[in-house]
């Protein structure tokens, strides 16, 4: 298992530069995902309705120019409470990867640093949790902690980190062999700088796209969640919970399960995208899934 | 001695992202039937372009033009499949690392058995036994028990071995060997070196040697072809380019090898830079570091005979000017 | 004992811990709800007799490690407890929810490999037509979300078309036409998703095989094209092809969740989410350490697999 160790330098700029910018995929992934986040961010401003205002004259009305997405069976707007529940979904979906990426990460760039017992005492436990399936696991957890959107978020950010740590460990291990680490070494320079300055930086570009893809799934996996009940609990609505109020009315008004579903497609093809593009120049021999 | 292989005017070219890139520039030259002819070159001066190019191996983003006559018939016309039945059975090539030319999933004698299977109507255990005594052939000891060895079992020079015996299976008359033995010890070198002399001997095929390796073309060659950029600048026999050496290129390249004599501390470098391929310089692409440069040289110089057997492409040379002035008059002539 | 037979030995037994890992987890799951587990259970039913009689029978009186013992001892045996509600043993109802999910995962997985292995060895060869075609696939198999797309199939074949029924099930053995039909949909919304995540795996593995030098040499040698790519470069490309089918395999045995409780399929995923709900712990902890076995041994399997195809492993652990 090999990673090209690609001097970004880890880098911002460069990650800007060379990364997104630099192929077609990944313009296109963080123009989409600019757009969805910016909607997410100021969905008060943009959603044309309140996306709890119950009409009883609308009562699943199919889409028409007021209400480009149709109304529900409560007769309320679905392009708002898209929105709305957009902004929850993708509020889980980030901030759960995140506590996976900033937990995980540092993990495993400890465990491929230091090798021997340390990495075995830190990766067991991991690899063990990497055993069980990842919906089961996610369910379990609820089952023991109860439901809700912060416990989706954890449940999340819990199947996620074990994979963040291996993949960062794996380019850890590459980087650490390189001869510049060495040279640092013979140098002198502490530990913690050397990790910080010299390892940190190159190995964390495949932890990063991993990252991005993540994302894009945990929409998907927040949507299974909620969809069973086990996430966001009503009155608040998320993608996957609207899925399942689509559900009952899926022959009369099908509008009102067709666009939850389209923006979680959308969503999940931007981040593949963007990962895309990304992986060109933080992961060009392919550490990732 | 007859012709065996007639290369005309061939260029390759691939199309990247920057621009076309020009590997092989108007190259023309003769083997002839039962030689070992060296290409000799620095990496990147196209001579394995060159010998893929023969071989129909190179990927769709490249163009070859001109004309390469083997075996009376063009190659460059053939279609892919006529192409396909004569890899492996009337030309075959060696490439350099033994390390990653066979497949790792595949026992040894068997990959050796496929090349029989591919081109011959043969039943599985025939190959088998033909396998087996080109196994032996080569050198591989045990080969019976080794027949069934996946290649990680085999170290380097084996490997190159067994890659040969592929190579020379059904006994072709051309076998383009690529820096066969540069990735090997010196000391497997020069036995995997003489091997392909003697197979030369006993089959009389004729070999096309790649390779940056003086020392190798000293050893088993018996004439040498020397490429820069491109384009194929000087070839002659082997005793004639070391002794008298006629193109500046292979005058720096010679001066360049370590000698005995040297002050230490001195090495003698070619100044300069190779040019890139996606921009070359007009005319004779040593010109930006020949330190014979002349006004000519934004012209192509046509590679010439010097003397019989000494043929060389550049300005300084007689025999050019002398091929030049006649290309320029027959195109003036001729319409 | 051949290196090979070591090899399979020695993973074999580095399950074991995992496994034992996870029994102390799932063990641990009823001590970790917050309250009393007896109470949440009993519910309504909840009196302190109840209480008191549920906890001497469950063995909660008893320290921590002889119950995880006595559980564990149990369940090896096969016994997994009752189930409170219906009083059925927790092994029965397992033994009739596997059969539902196995039949789903192994059909959806073949249809997946069937469909997205060819293609992907295909695509991997030919550039162009057939590359652009399955692109499109790719990118819409992975950003679908398969229980959506499942209601969207329930949309157009129950709903509009009527040719299938929206869900319920039937047993193979009792009438496999009806069988079929009522699995027809679950298995395409999940073999859709299936298909695109191993197509683009095989081509991707395909594309990085047929760019080596060994491939090279084989074209060098004149060998057909054909066999190139199915006789060596598919095999050279099959570990992580295989890995992530058996990965796929295993995720599908234990997260088909949300499908089977979309079309009421009565698979092991719909009981434990079903019995979260009801606060069932007995049935959950049995189902989900049924479930998590089954995925470590797939996972072994499928290493054990690659392992096989790779000769190499046999000198010490795989490339």
């Amino acid at each position: 298992m090999s990673v090209a160790v690609v001097d970004t330098g880890g880098r911002p700029k460069a990650v800007w530069r060379r990364g997104i910018l630099a192929s077609r995929k990944g313009r296109w992934g963080f123009g989409i995902l600019t757009v969805l986040a910016l909607i997410a961010l100021f969905a008060p401003l943009l959603a044309p309705h309140d996306p709890n205002a119950i009409d009883a004259t609308r009562i699943l009305a199919p889409p028409d120019l007021a209400h480009p997405f149709g109304s529900d069976a409560l007769g309320r707007d679905v392009l708002s409470r898209v929105i709305f529940a957009y902004r929850v979904s993708l509020g889980v979906a980030v901030g759960s990867t995140l506590v996976a990426f900033f937990v995980g990460v540092p993990l495993g760039l400890y465990a491929g640093y230091h090798g021997g017992w340390v990495d075995t005492a830190i990766m067991r436990p991991i690899d063990m949790v990497l055993a069980l399936p990842a919906m089961l696991l996610a369910v379990a957890l609820i089952a023991i902690i109860g439901p809700g959107s912060n416990i989706a978020t954890l449940a999340i950010a819990v199947i996620y980190m074990p994979i963040l740590a291996r993949v960062v460990r794996s380019s850890t291990l590459v980087v650490v062999a390189q001869t510049y680490i060495e040279a640092a070494r013979a140098r002198g320079t502490r530990t913690p700088s050397i990790i910080t300055r010299h390892v940190l930086p190159n190995a964390i570009g495949p932890a990063i796209v991993q990252a991005t893809i993540l994302m894009g799934f945990a929409i998907q996996i927040e949507a299974a969640l909620s969809f069973l009940g086990l996430g966001v609990q009503p009155p608040t609505s998320s993608l996957g919970s609207m899925l399942a109020d689509g559900r009952d009315v899926l022959t009369q008004a099908p509008w009102v399960e067709v666009f939850p579903g389209l923006a979680i497609a959308i969503t999940v093809l931007a981040f593949n995208l963007l990962g895309d593009g990304l992986r060109a120049r933080l992961d060009p021999k392919g550490v990732t899934e | 001695m007859s012709d065996l292989l007639t290369l005309a005017h061939v260029d390759v070219g691939f199309a990247t992202d920057d621009g076309t890139v020009s590997a092989v520039s108007d190259v023309s030259l003769t083997v002839h039937e039962g030689e070992i002819f060296g290409l000799v070159g620095e990496s990147g001066c196209g001579k394995t372009t060159l010998a893929m190019a023969l071989m129909g191996l190179l990927p769709t983003s490249a163009t070859v033009t001109g004309s390469v006559r083997f075996s009376d018939r063009d190659l460059l016309d053939l279609p892919a499949e006529q192409l396909r039945q004569l890899r492996g059975d009337r030309m075959s090539m060696i490439f350099q690392d033994p390390m990653t030319s066979l497949d790792p999933t595949f026992p040894i004698g068997e990959q050796v058995a496929e090349t029989i299977t591919a081109h011959r109507d043969v039943a599985k255990h025939a190959a088998r036994e033909r396998a087996l005594a080109l196994l032996a052939d080569v050198g591989i000891p045990e080969a019976e028990r080794r027949y069934d060895d996946p290649p990680h079992r085999l170290s380097g020079g084996m490997r190159q071995r067994v890659v040969i015996a592929t190579a020379l299976a059904n006994e072709p008359s051309l076998v383009l060997a690529d820096e066969p033995t540069t990735a090997l010890d010196v000391t497997i070198q020069s036995q995997v070196l003489d091997l392909l002399r003697d197979l030369r001997k006993r089959l009389r095929t004729t070999i096309v040697l790649i390779t940056h390796d003086l020392g190798v073309v000293a050893q088993i060659c018996d004439r040498v072809g020397v490429m820069y950029a491109g384009q194929l600048v000087e070839v002659a026999p082997v005793a004639e380019i070391f002794r008298s050496p006629r193109h500046p290129y292979t005058q720096a390249l010679l001066a360049a090898l370590p000698s005995g004599q040297q002050a230490p501390g001195s090495l003698r470098v070619i100044g300069g830079r190779v040019p890139n391929l996606t921009n070359p310089p007009p005319g004779c692409r040593f010109s930006t570091r020949c330190p014979y440069v002349m006004e000519e040289c934004v012209n192509v110089p046509p590679l010439a005979h010097e003397t019989d057997d000494h043929l060389i492409a550049c300005w300084l040379s007689d025999a050019t000017k002398d091929a030049g002035r006649h290309d320029h008059a027959s195109a003036g002539g001729a319409a | 004992m051949s290196p090979r037979a070591r090899y399979v030995v020695r993973r074999l037994l580095q399950a074991i811990p995992v496994i034992v890992a996870m029994s102390i987890f799932v063990f641990l799951m009823i001590h970790l709800v917050p309250g009393d587990p007896v109470q949440t259970m009993l519910g309504f039913r909840a009196t302190p007799q109840n209480v008191a009689t549920v906890r001497a029978q469950l063995g909660l009186d008893q320290p921590l490690v002889t119950q995880y013992m006595t559980w564990a001892g149990n369940a090896l045996h096969g016994n997994f407890g009752q189930d409170f509600i219906s009083h059925t043993p927790v092994s029965t109802l397992l033994a009739q929810r596997l059969p539902v999910t196995i039949e789903l995962t192994l059909l959806s997985m073949t249809l997946a490999v069937v469909v997205g292995v060819p293609l992907g060895v295909r695509s991997a060869a030919k550039a162009g037509a057939v590359r652009n075609a399955t692109e499109g696939f790719v990118v819409a198999g992975i950003a679908i979300t398969d229980f959506w797309l499942g209601i969207m199939l329930v949309l157009l074949f129950a709903g509009i078309w009527q040719v299938l029924p929206p869900s319920g099930y039937v047993p193979f053995l009792k009438d496999p036409m009806q069988n079929l039909r009522y699995l027809a949909l679950p298995v395409l919304a999940l073999a859709f998703g299936e298909a695109a995540y191993i197509l683009r795996t095989t081509r991707g593995a395909m594309e990085e095989v047929l760019g080596t030098h060994y491939v090279l040499f084989l074209r060098a040698k004149g060998v057909r094209e054909r066999r190139v790519v199915y006789r060596h470069a598919l095999r050279n490309a099959a570990p992580p092809i295989v890995t992530v089918i058996g990965i796929q395999f295993g995720v599908l045995l234990g997260g088909a969740i949300v499908i089977e409780t979309l079309f009421a399929l009565p698979g092991v995923g719909r009981l434990i989410v079903t019995s979260i709900q009801q606060r069932n712990y007995v049935v959950v902890q049995g189902g989900v350490l049924v479930v998590a076995i089954m995925f470590i041994l797939v996972t072994l399997v499928t290493d054990l697999i690659v392992g096989w195809l790779d000769p190499r492993t046999e000198e010490g652990d795989a490339a």
